[in-house]
């Protein structure tokens, strides 16, 4: 964003200060080392509490380094799944938002419903529902196909963003001014072509970040897997917790997991407000 | 009464849709309460979350820049991690090591029960929207508000609440109102530690009467409704709240 000189206050911002703006903010205003430093004690603490009841016992570092790689496979998979579900969730959150700024009063009136029953609809609950009422496998023309539950769950997590998505569609096309569609009209487009060579074009660049912190929402929801009793780096940490049986190590297990997803979610946050900024006008 | 429960008994009968909760007293009574406490969390955890938004906001334009740090790193902290880690962690990690209080009957327990956690770790997590929320809506009320305010004589927690605050959280109800419909939604989580809210209430139903598929309706059909209510009130506060002329 440029900000002319005349627009500069003199003095410093008293009340309020921007958040997002300085090299500072790179490490979430210092959570990173918050979290770390809570780690770092959480590790000594434990070590010092267990020191005299278990002589000769690994330390909780050394725990926790062993059982890091798996709970780490675990965060992989959520990853994994993250990434499925926002591929299908947006490729069905297209046609969805498209249908949502059709010209066939149905199709608005009942693609607007299904957004609205979808974005109301707890996540955790739509996952439920999927993990229990999709069938053990599907029969197509071409054979029957199994359905493991992490397909399931990829089902589940897309049902929700698909809603976000075709939100943000809806929003992106009607941010564009309605000249553009009378111009493409002038120029004998059909309104087909003024919408994929006109109007989409130009809403990406808009839609980009609401969907990058939609994709960071979806990465965090993905441990509500491990409720519906799907492997992912939180049910292995607890497995893990229960395999040692020392409760000192309860705080910095979780802390550990909770670092890594901070430290995959905070760059995409940080990439969403710069475009945001780098998008914004200021006049 | 007794007309609606012989209805849903013959649905049952005669179609196989075994809808319990409409005739059968206990599965109801237990629905209800799952219902009255989901309700119940919701509304502390908003009223909580509302009051971290209003400090945390006010705090981030604070004089010491440490303090400002300290809230920006609460912020992105609870902004960048899964809810329902931050439950665990709270629940598991945190509620292990606190120590163990006697109870009336003398028995061992811990200081904060599951309800407690899940209000004070979703009631955290929801504050942590309303802070940005809030300071978004500081920054829109114009500085001359403030510079008139300042030259009236205010001092600044006089300004933040009699001037600043009014305003700012009229620009920022829409905002609000999108992170509250998150909350509710939200508090299914409660459903890991075990929390007898709606979802868990409804889980307990169909696992002992292996209704799964009639459940899930009617739970997918109840937040919603619970939703529809929640978006209806904060849009008929959000009319009463208009200021007359005023259109930040």
């Amino acid at each position: 964003m440029t900000t002319l000189p005349v627009l500069l206050t003199p003095g410093k911002a008293a009340l309020s200060r921007p958040s997002g703006d300085g090299w500072r903010d790179l490490f979430g205003g210092g959570a990173l080392g918050v979290v770390l430093a809570a780690l770092g004690i959480s590790i000594l603490a434990g070590n010092a509490h267990a020191a005299p009841s278990l002589g000769g016992s690994p330390g909780v570092l050394a725990i926790l380094l062993k059982w890091a790689p798996l709970v780490f496979q675990g965060f992989l998979f959520n990853l994994l799944v993250s990434v499925l579900s926002m591929l299908a969730g947006t490729g069905l959150g297209l046609w969805l938002g498209l249908g949502r700024v059709s010209q066939l009063q149905v199709l608005r009136r009942v693609s607007g419903a299904v957004i609205q029953f979808f974005r109301n609809a707890p996540w955790l609950v739509l996952l439920f529902y999927c993990m229990f009422l999709l069938p053990f496998s599907v029969s197509l023309p071409f054979g029957t196909v199994p359905l493991p539950d992490a397909a399931k769950a990829v089902i589940g997590l897309s049902l929700p963003v698909m809603a976000n998505v075709a939100e943000i569609v809806r929003g992106g096309v009607q941010s564009i001014p309605l000249e553009q569609w009378e111009s493409g009209e002038a120029l004998a487009f059909s309104r087909r072509q003024i919408l994929w060579m006109v109007i989409l074009p130009q809403c990406l660049r808009r839609m980009i970040p609401p969907w990058m912190n939609l994709y960071a929402i979806l990465t965090m929801s993905t441990t509500l897997i491990s409720v519906v009793g799907i492997q992912d780096s939180m049910t292995l940490a607890r497995a893990a917790l229960v395999a040692e049986g020392r409760t000192e190590l309860f705080i910095p297990m979780y802390l550990m997991l909770l670092s890594w997803f901070f430290l995959y979610c905070y760059p995409i946050a940080r990439g969403t407000a710069a475009l945001e900024r780098g998008f914004r006008v200021r006049i | 009464m007794e007309r609606i429960a012989d209805f849903f008994r013959w649905l049952n009968d005669a179609h196989g849709v075994n809808l319990s909760i409409f005739y059968d007293a206990f599965d109801r009574s237990r629905f209800l309460e799952g219902l009255w406490t989901t309700v119940e969390l919701s509304t502390i955890c908003t009223a909580l979350s509302l009051a971290i938004g209003v400090l945390g906001a006010w705090l981030q334009g604070a004089r010491f820049g440490l303090v400002r740090q300290l809230v920006q790193a609460y912020i992105q902290f609870f902004r960048n991690t899964p809810p329902l880690v931050q439950l665990f962690f709270f629940y598991f990690a945190i509620g292990n090591e606190l120590p163990h209080v006697l109870d009336e009957h003398g028995m061992l327990v811990p200081p904060i029960s599951n309800v407690g956690w899940a209000i004070l770790s979703l009631s955290l997590f929801a504050g942590a929207f309303n802070v940005e929320i809030f300071r978004a809506g500081i920054e829109a009320v114009p500085r001359a508000m403030v510079e008139a305010a300042e030259s009236l004589g205010y001092s600044r927690l006089g300004i933040y609440w009699h001037v600043l605050l009014p305003l700012a959280f009229r620009i920022s109800l829409p905002a609000l109102n999108n992170n509250l419909v998150n909350l509710v939604k939200t508090t299914t989580l409660a459903y890991a530690i075990a929390v007898p809210e709606l979802l868990y209430a409804a889980a307990q139903i169909w696992s002992e009467v292996l209704n799964v598929r009639e459940m899930m309706n009617v739970l997918l059909v109840t937040y919603v409704a619970l939703i529809a209510v929640l978006v209806a009130i904060m849009a008929r506060w959000e009319r009463a709240l208009r200021i007359p002329g005023y259109d930040p």
